[in-house]
């Protein structure tokens, strides 16, 4: 029996046009990323990674990161216990609440919190009379970067929790078990991967993060500046090898994010097949 | 221990819907005894279950109080009521092996009521012997059959020696054959022990085998409570006698002791006025001819003789559904039962429930 795309031609038609489209937009980009850094060799690539300011923004965007991902953590595993064990007025609206960070614009989440917390802002000026400065500084970067990433382990625990139901919990619960112990007993050993997957998606839009982090951040070279705002300015500046190693940092960290993200989802699938 | 229900009352509600999920209800339940909770889905039954376990908290205005013994649990948090819990569709954790899914509860006991590590091991191995199990301890849920898992399942929850123990539709998702043997388990396993049980089924025949009392329920209410026998036997009303078996409706109009319906014709001492009959299937004779009391011709439309008895469905345009007549295999090969065969129905008995739902009964001359 021929079943549509049977026939040899359009087989090989259809792969190879999946294959060229592959690529052509996602591989050879990676591949002049790396070109471009090494493009006048080994060592131009180490001084331009080694410079003052690339280390500066390195160390401010895994600080960023790390402060990131424990609030996201603690919030996501929080809502989604909230909103699938709960049953309160306003669940479905909070659920939809959870999607704003990725139905707007990163830059419009930016500008919001810049009027909101800005020198000339509605909580800003109350702040700027107590000595608080967020906006310009990293608080306002870790806050804007929160604002975009904190969906990511909400959005990966409440299906799994809703598929899951709360039969076990109940069982611990008549069994004696305290709250914490269910926690960490129960529910945390069942949503192990999907946490960590979550994690890994965090960890890799807080470091990518452009649009909003450069409305709060003011840009300022070896302070505020993390590395894909490094990476624009030098750019800008001409410094055609010096952004692309800062770019192949970046992309190395995407693609160690790949990696753990593929073994993380073979290790969950065969979990599955022998728990 | 003894159970004592009082004014167990429980609505949900969804948007302005207000959905009178229990009826106040009031249940005793002597110690020791194993209570079958009966009904069709969405009767209050598994509710009042979890009511009674503590995971559901009753309608507090109504003034509901739940004794265990001499002892009010009513406010009581659902991990001190000391309950056993068996769910409907096992909820064993699923990422510990069957040992370690036992031993929970025992592990999770305050530090200085836990016993040692080897005392949670001798207890465990104890417990899954009884439930036969124990070559399987280092197994995962996922790896055992719906029976083994409802058997772990069970171990589990009498890990920490309930007095109470509640199942909630515990063999509902198993297997016919399964389901015999895990029942007539639980019924030494409960003997043996003498822990009270409550348990929740729709299975008729379920209830009626395992319990000491069943509590028969619909629409938030308890409908009878009583034995087996008494329910089946002498059922309160209309909804216990339809509910606990296959029942034929004959509906007609009474004049000077005949009820008639269409063709058919039955001599009844009844009032004046619309009646309706209800006959269990094996009240029902089957006959090559009519007696002067009762003339009711049908037509066979299936016979199933698989069984101890022969099923045979009936249909006749006098009837709105066909009827269904049991009878032994010895008249079966007398009346010679063939499809599309012409023969006449001779009530043994019938029921009749009025609508103050007192019930009367009558025994014919067969």
């Amino acid at each position: 029996m021929q079943r549509i795309g049977d026939a040899p031609a359009v087989r090989r038609t259809l792969v190879a046009a999946a294959l060229l489209l592959a690529a052509l937009f996602l591989l050879l980009p990676l591949v002049a990323i790396f070109a471009q850094a090494f493009a006048q060799g080994v060592g131009v690539f180490w001084s331009n990674v080694s410079d003052h300011y690339t280390l500066r923004a390195i160390g401010l965007t895994l600080f960023i990161t790390a402060l990131t991902i424990p609030v996201c953590l603690v919030f996501g595993v929080a809502l989604a216990w909230l909103v699938t064990r709960f049953s309160f007025p306003g669940r479905r609206v909070l659920q939809t609440l959870i999607d704003i960070p990725f139905a707007v614009s990163p830059v419009v989440a930016g500008l919001v919190y810049l009027l909101l917390y800005g020198r000339n802002g509605w909580l800003g000026g109350w702040l700027d009379g107590h000595d608080i400065q967020l906006m310009f500084a990293w608080p306002g970067i870790l806050m804007v970067t929160i604002f975009v990433t904190c969906p990511f382990v909400a959005r990966e625990l409440i299906p799994l929790m809703q598929a899951q139901g709360s039969r076990e919990e109940e069982a611990a619960v008549t069994l004696g078990a305290p709250g914490w112990t269910i926690f960490r007993r129960v529910t945390l050993p069942n949503i192990r991967w999907a946490l960590l997957y979550g994690v890994i998606l965090t960890n890799a839009r807080a470091v990518g993060e452009f649009g909003a982090v450069s409305v709060v951040s003011g840009a300022i070279r070896g302070q505020t500046n993390t590395l894909p705002l490094h990476l624009e300015q030098l750019y800008q500046d001409y410094n055609t090898v010096g952004a692309f190693a800062s770019a192949a940092l970046l992309a190395l960290i995407a693609l160690l994010t790949l990696a753990a993200k593929a073994t993380l989802e073979w290790r969950a699938a065969r979990q599955e097949a022998h728990p | 221990m003894s159970i004592r229900l009082q004014n167990i009352g429980k609505h949900f509600d969804a948007g302005r819907q207000r959905t009178q999920a229990l009826e106040p209800v009031n249940l005793d339940i002597h110690d020791g005894e194993l209570i079958g909770l009966l009904g069709p889905s969405g009767s209050g039954k598994t509710t009042l279950l979890r009511i009674i376990a503590g995971l559901e908290s009753a309608d507090p205005d109504s003034g509901a109080r739940i004794l265990f013994g001499d002892r009010d649990v009513t406010q009581v948090h659902v991990r001190d009521r000391r309950i056993g819990f068996v769910f409907q569709h096992y909820a064993l954790f699923r990422h510990m092996t069957v040992f370690d899914n036992v031993a929970f509860g025992l592990t999770v006991l305050p530090r200085k009521q836990r016993p040692t590590t080897g005392e949670i091991r001798a207890r465990v191995h104890r417990l899954l012997e009884m439930v036969q199990l124990e070559p399987l301890a280092n197994r995962y849920p996922a790896q055992l059959s719906g029976g083994q898992q409802q058997r772990v399942s069970l171990a589990r929850a009498l890990a920490l020696r309930p007095d109470v123990l509640l199942l909630d539709e515990p063999f509902g998702a198993l297997d016919a054959k399964v389901r015999q043997d895990l029942r007539r388990w639980l019924r030494h396993l409960h003997d043996e022990l003498g822990f009270t049980s409550i348990f929740v089924t729709h299975d008729q025949e379920e209830a009626l085998e395992l319990s000491d009392r069943v509590a028969v329920m619909s629409n938030g209410r308890i409908e009878q409570i009583d034995t087996p026998d008494a329910v089946y036997k002498a059922p309160a009303n209309r909804f216990v006698f339809e509910f606990l078996g296959d029942v034929n409706h004959l509906e007609g109009e009474v004049r000077d002791g005949v009820l008639t319906c269409g063709e058919a014709r039955l001599s009844a001492s009844l009032p004046d006025g619309p009646e309706e009959l209800l006959l269990r299937p094996h009240e029902v004779r089957l006959a090559p001819a009519p007696t002067p009391e009762a003339r009711l011709p049908v037509t066979v439309t299936a016979i199933s003789p698989v069984g101890a008895e022969v099923r045979v469905e009936l249909a006749a345009d006098w009837l709105g559904e066909p009827w269904l007549a049991t009878v032994r295999h010895a008249d079966y090969e007398r009346l010679d039962l063939t499809r599309g065969q012409r023969l006449f129905v001779i009530p043994r008995r019938w029921h009749r429930f009025n609508a103050e739902t007192t019930q009367r009964r009558q025994a014919m001359t067969a």
